[in-house]
């Protein structure tokens, strides 16, 4: 099902997550999350932008585990934690900050 | 003029590549595809031998398709006397010759 | 879970066939199991670490990025067999460089990469539990 965002609309699969990679702006994963009640701080869009960077250097969606890893050595020890992560995106990082950030359902991901 | 082989398969993992220069004769082209194109890399046993063959028989051409070396990362490897085509040359060399064998 | 010594053999060549990226997708999710694992290429399987593949023209996905990503999923261990690369007419400068950081060591970067013998090669193999071969 396709979402609607600033009168254009973008292709999803049957989860959810955007069907070309290439198509995504900071609107569509402001759409997304709204659809799910999440609110969107600055911590929240630098995990996303984490991801959409590591996606665009390894052509990959980081595991959770690596990810928490890189959020702690990047963002500091205190965040780099999977309670932190959790508390910013309650459906899974993995699963919830990649769909926001446009990029395919982690590899391994629960 | 006479044939064009194409060999898609690296010439470490099969004899398809020796085989067919067994049997390209006098007007033929050897295309290199695929996993072929690893023939065509420098410091390769496969690459000397084309270039003994070029030496001893001057009227069988080489090719390697360029987009197969490409992708593999090779295009600074290739070694002397094989031409590079594109899409268009490969569908060129098919118009030219009298058939195709494709070796697999 | 007991931790086991993996390997993952790797003797094919990208793209032709769809060994190369199989294997590279076992690797990443098996990597969710902290266990101690080693990558071996050995034959062709020296070409998937080949720098600066470009796939847009053959229509397939380049993974060639995927491997330098491997240090993060704490695979740390690639060996190159060192007769398969010189009968191919390469060099490890024409492969990636792959390493991986130590988190203990407030992120040193390290090398992943052995460069081994065919025989050294055989003496780590023997010391693995489980072998997965591609």
């Amino acid at each position: 099902m396709p979402i609607e965002v600033n009168g254009k609309s973008f292709e999803t699969d049957e989860e959810g997550y955007l069907a070309n990679l290439s198509e995504w702006e900071p609107a569509i994963g402001e759409a997304m999350a709204a659809a799910e009640d999440q609110d969107l701080t600055d911590e929240h869009w630098d995990i996303i932008n984490f991801l959409r960077d590591y996606y665009e250097e390894y052509q990959i969606a980081p595991a959770v585990r690596v990810l928490t890893k890189a959020v702690g050595k990047r963002l500091g020890k205190d965040k780099g934690n999977s309670k932190y992560l959790y508390e910013l995106f309650p459906y899974g990082p993995g699963k919830q900050a990649c769909k926001y950030a446009g990029l395919p359902k982690p590899t391994g991901c629960v | 003029m006479g044939l064009l082989h194409t060999v898609n398969k690296s010439p470490f993992e099969s004899n398809t590549f020796d085989t067919c220069l067994g049997y390209a004769l006098d007007g033929s082209t050897v295309l290199l595809i695929e996993d072929g194109v690893y023939a065509a890399t420098i410091g390769t046993r496969a690459s000397e031998k084309i270039q003994q063959k070029i030496q001893s028989n001057n009227d069988v051409s080489f090719a390697v398709l360029g987009p197969d070396l490409q992708a593999r990362g090779l295009e600074n490897k290739l070694a002397d006397g094989i031409k590079v085509v594109d899409y268009e040359g490969f569908v060129n060399l098919v118009a030219e010759h009298d058939s195709v064998q494709s070796w697999l | 879970m007991a931790i086991k010594k993996f390997m993952y053999t790797n003797r094919k060549a990208p793209y032709g066939t769809v060994y190369a990226l199989e294997s590279l997708e076992v690797v990443l999710i098996g990597a969710a199991f902290d266990q101690d694992v080693s990558l071996a290429f050995i034959g062709d399987g020296v070409y998937q670490l080949t720098k600066g593949q470009t796939t847009e023209a053959i229509g397939q996905k380049n993974f060639s990025p995927v491997y330098a990503a491997l240090g993060d999923y704490d695979v740390n261990k690639i060996y190159i067999e060192k007769e398969s690369l010189e009968e191919r007419g390469l060099s490890l400068d024409d492969l990636q460089h792959l390493v991986w950081e130590d988190e203990d060591e407030d992120w040193a970067e390290k090398d992943s990469i052995r460069l081994v013998s065919r025989s050294e090669l055989a003496d780590v193999m023997t010391e693995q539990e489980i072998i997965l071969s591609f």
